[in-house]
C-alpha cells in the first residue's frame, strides 16, 4: 500500500475582523480623515484571542493510493478549507501535507470561464487553468463535448448558455482531468437529477481507475455509495476516521437524530446566561408521537421553559425553522406586536411559551430550530442553535407529487378562488 | 491505469512558509501556456460585445495621434525638430500605449481574477505578468500603424529599427514591475484602482511623450533620464526616425532600476500571495 496523501498537524487560521459599533454621523468625517492611521494600527497589532478563528486544527491523516475518501461535516466545519490547503490555493497556518502525484481540485464548475467565449474556448481555458495541457484537451474534446451534451452550442458564447449548458460543461472539463489525486468540493450539487446521476457514475469510473479521491458532500447517500472510508470534520477538527458507513452513521446520530425534548434541570450548567437559563424544550402534538413524525395535517406545538435571572427584562422568545438544507424557511417570534416590546418585561422567575404552529404549514421533509432570545430592539440576547429537530411525513391526503418531495421550505394550504368567467 | 511507483510522481510539499520565499521560475515556465491562453482570453474578452471589435487596436493609437497632434502640433506648437508632429508623437506612444496599457491590465489582474485564484492552484504571478504581456499586442497594432504613417510622410525606414526589441523589453519589464508592486498593494488596499489612473498620468507628463526632451532645464535632466520610459521613448524615436542620439549612460542606469524593481516586485508578490485568498 502507498501512501500519497500524509497530513501531519495542518492547522489553518484566519483572521476575522470585529464589527464596528455604530457612530454618529458627525463622527464620521473624522474618521475617514483619519482612516489609514486605523487601517495601519488595525493591520499592524497582533490579532487578540476573540478575532482569531481556527478554521483547521491539529488535523492528521493519511491516504493510499487508490482509496476514495469522503470527507463531511456540517458548514463550517473545515471540511473545504482542508480542500484548499491541500491543493494550494492557500497555505497551512501550522502543520504539513505532503502530496505525491499530480493534484486535481475540482471547488467549482467552470473554472475561469470567461462569459464572452464560446463553449470551445472555454473549453481550452478552463482545461488550461485546471491544469491540462494542450494535446491532451485536443484529444479529449470530442468525449468532453459528448458527456456535457453541448455538441450544437459549442462555438455560441456561454453567456448565452442555459445555467444547466454552463454546469454541465464545467464540469465535463473537470471530469476529464487525468490527475493523480482528485479534490472534490461539492460540486455535484448543481445540475439537475438526471446530469448528478451522470457524474456520480463519471465519479465511480474515476474511483476504479485507481486514482485517489477526496470527496467533500452533503450528500451522505453519495458518500455511501462512492468511499469506502470517510472523514467527520467538527469545528476544524477531525472528529472521526473510518469506515463510511460507521463515520456516517455516528455523524448522523449527533446532528440529525430527531430532538424531539431536551431538558436542563442544573440552572447552573443549562444553555444560557446570566440573564437567561433554559431549562426544557420540547415538540409535540397531541395525537401523534414525534418519534414517527408528524403529518402535515398535524398542528404542532414547540414549547420552552427558561429562568429569567434579573428581573424587568424585557425580552421576546422567537424560534427559527431552517429545513435540512439550512435554509431558514421562517422565523416566529414571541408576543409580535406594532408597539414592540413594551409590556414584555418579566419578572424572575421560571416561564414557559408555548407557540403553536397550525396545521397544514409545513413541508415534508426535516426540520430543526433554533430558539432565539431577542432583547429591545431586536438585539440577539442569547441563541440556542439546533435546539429542536423532528420531520414532517406526507400522509398522501393532500394532493400534489405522491413518491417525491413538493419543492419549498413550506407548504402552506392557501385560499384560492375559481370562478367561470366566460362561455366556450 | 498504468501501476506507479513513488518515483514517478511529484511530490508536493504544503508547509507553511516563513520569510521570503524562492521566486518559483520553474513552476512558471511549467505554465507557460496558461500564459499564452490568459493573455489570449484578455485579448478575446476585451474585444468582444464591442461593434468594431479587433478594430480598436488600430483606431487607437489613430485617435490618440490625431488629438495629441492637435492640440500640442497645432494649438500649443510644441517643437519636434525635422519631424513632422504626428510621427514625434506617434513614436512615442508606441512604447506609452504599450506600457500604460500592461500596468491598467496588471495592476488589476490580481483583484479581477480573484475567482479564479480562490478556486485553482497556479503560480499566481502567471496573472500579472499574463496582464503586462497582452499589451503587446496592442503594441504590434500600433506599429502596423506607425509603418503605414510613415510611408504616408515619405520618411524612409532604418536599419536601427532592429533594436526596437530591446527597448521594448525594457518598457515590458518596467510595466511589470509597476504592476507587481501595485497589484500587491491592491490585494489590501482597494484604493490602488483608483490611483493607477493618477499615477499613469503623472508619469505621462513626466515622460516627454508630447515633447521633446531638450526643453526640459539642465538641472533636472538628469533626475528626468532616471524615468525609464524617458530612455525607452527617446530610443524609439532614435531607432524609428533618427532623432537624437543613441541611448546613453542615463538610459542604462534606468535599465538597472527597472531589473531590480521588477525582481524586488515579484519577491514582494510572491510573499503576498500565498495568504492572499484570505485577504480578498
Amino acid at each position: 500500500m502507498t501512501l500519497v496523501i500524509r497530513a501531519d498537524r495542518l492547522g489553518k487560521r484566519y483572521r476575522i475582523g470585529k464589527l464596528r459599533a455604530r457612530e454618529p454621523g458627525r463622527l464620521l468625517i473624522a474618521r475617514t480623515l483619519t482612516a489609514p492611521f486605523h487601517y495601519l494600527s488595525s493591520t499592524l497589532r497582533l490579532p487578540s484571542e476573540e478575532e482569531i478563528l481556527w478554521a483547521l486544527r491539529d488535523v492528521t491523516f493519511e491516504v493510499a493510493q487508490g482509496e476514495v475518501v469522503g470527507i463531511i461535516g456540517r458548514n463550517g466545519a473545515g471540511k473545504s478549507t482542508l480542500l484548499k490547503v491541500l491543493s494550494r490555493i492557500t497555505e497551512p497556518t501550522t502543520g504539513r501535507a505532503i502530496l505525491h502525484g499530480r493534484v486535481g481540485s475540482l471547488l467549482e464548475v467552470g473554472t475561469g470561464f470567461h462569459p464572452e467565449l464560446t463553449g470551445r474556448e472555454n473549453i481550452y481555458l478552463s482545461g488550461t487553468i485546471l491544469g491540462m495541457k494542450r494535446f491532451e484537451i485536443d484529444r479529449k474534446l470530442d468525449e468532453i463535448v459528448a458527456f456535457a451534451e453541448v455538441e450544437q452550442f459549442l462555438d455560441t458564447q456561454v453567456k448565452r448558455y442555459s445555467s444547466g449548458m454552463y454546469v454541465r460543461l464545467g464540469f465535463a472539463v473537470a471530469a476529464h482531468l487525468e490527475p493523480e489525486i482528485l479534490l472534490i468540493d461539492e460540486v455535484l450539487a448543481v445540475g439537475d437529477a438526471a446530469f448528478q446521476k451522470k457524474c456520480l457514475g463519471k465519479m465511480g469510473d474515476v474511483a476504479t481507475e485507481g486514482r485517489t479521491v477526496l470527496f467533500v458532500s452533503h450528500n451522505l447517500v453519495a458518500i455511501q455509495n462512492l468511499c469506502d472510508r470517510s472523514l467527520w470534520f467538527d469545528n476544524g477538527e477531525l472528529r472521526l476516521d473510518g469506515k463510511s458507513q460507521k463515520v456516517i452513521s455516528s455523524y448522523l446520530n449527533e446532528y440529525h437524530a430527531n430532538k424531539s425534548e431536551r431538558i436542563w434541570n442544573e440552572k447552573e450548567t443549562a444553555p444560557g446566561n446570566d440573564k437567561i437559563r433554559i431549562h426544557s424544550v420540547r415538540i409535540s402534538s397531541e395525537k401523534q408521537s414525534p418519534d414517527e413524525g408528524f403529518t402535515m395535517e398535524t398542528p404542532v406545538e414547540i414549547e420552552v421553559q427558561f429562568w429569567n435571572e434579573i428581573p424587568g427584562t424585557s425580552l421576546l422568545v422567537g424560534w427559527r425553522l431552517f429545513t435540512e438544507h439550512q435554509v431558514a424557511a421562517f422565523t416566529t417570534i414571541s408576543n409580535e406586536t406594532i408597539s414592540g416590546f413594551s409590556g414584555n418585561q418579566l419578572d424572575q422567575g421560571l416561564f414557559r411559551y408555548i407557540c403553536h404552529l397550525p396545521a397544514n404549514l409545513l413541508n415534508e421533509g426535516g426540520y430543526h430550530i433554533s430558539l432565539i432570545f431577542y432583547r429591545d430592539r431586536g438585539l440577539i440576547m442569547f441563541r440556542l442553535d439546533d435546539a429542536l429537530s423532528f420531520d414532517i411525513i406526507n400522509s398522501g391526503i393532500r394532493p400534489g407529487y405522491r413518491y417525491s418531495r413538493e419543492p419549498g421550505a413550506v407548504r402552506p394550504l392557501l385560499k384560492w378562488d375559481r370562478e367561470k368567467i366566460a362561455e366556450g | 491505469m498504468k501501476s506507479m511507483t513513488l518515483q514517478d510522481l511529484h511530490t508536493v510539499v504544503i508547509e507553511p512558509t516563513r520569510g521570503w520565499s524562492a521566486l518559483g521560475l520553474k513552476d512558471l515556465w511549467n505554465y507557460r501556456e496558461l500564459l499564452l491562453f490568459l493573455v489570449w482570453r484578455e485579448i478575446q474578452g476585451a474585444y468582444r460585445q464591442t461593434a468594431l471589435g479587433t478594430t480598436w487596436l488600430f483606431l487607437r493609437p489613430i485617435l490618440h495621434m490625431l488629438v495629441l497632434s492637435f492640440v500640442f502640433g497645432l494649438i500649443v506648437g510644441v517643437e519636434s525638430g525635422d519631424i513632422p508632429y504626428p510621427l514625434f508623437v506617434l513614436a512615442a506612444l508606441l512604447p506609452w500605449g504599450f506600457f500604460s496599457n500592461g500596468v491598467i491590465r496588471g495592476s488589476r489582474s490580481l483583484v479581477q481574477n480573484m475567482h479564479v485564484i480562490s478556486k485553482v492552484y497556479f503560480p499566481r504571478l502567471v496573472i500579472p505578468i499574463a496582464g503586462v504581456t497582452s499589451g503587446l499586442v496592442d503594441l504590434g497594432a500600433s506599429f502596423c500603424v506607425f509603418i503605414v504613417a510613415i510611408f504616408f510622410f515619405h520618411i524612409p525606414l532604418r536599419w536601427e529599427m532592429v533594436t526596437i526589441p530591446l527597448f521594448v523589453l525594457v518598457a515590458l519589464g518596467f510595466a511589470l514591475a509597476v504592476s507587481l508592486w501595485l497589484a500587491t498593494l491592491s490585494v489590501k488596499f482597494r484604493d490602488v484602482e483608483y490611483a493607477v489612473n493618477f499615477i499613469l498620468m503623472t508619469l505621462m507628463y513626466l515622460s516627454p511623450v508630447i515633447y521633446p526632451v531638450d526643453i526640459v532645464p539642465e538641472p533636472f535632466r538628469f533626475i528626468y533620464a532616471l524615468n525609464p520610459m524617458t530612455g525607452v521613448i527617446l530610443g524609439f524615436r532614435w531607432a524609428l526616425l533618427g532623432d537624437g542620439a543613441p541611448p546613453s549612460v542615463h538610459f542604462y542606469i534606468s535599465v538597472f532600476i527597472v531589473v531590480f524593481a521588477t525582481i524586488s516586485g515579484a519577491y514582494i508578490f510572491r510573499r503576498t500571495e500565498r495568504t492572499v485568498v484570505d485577504i480578498l
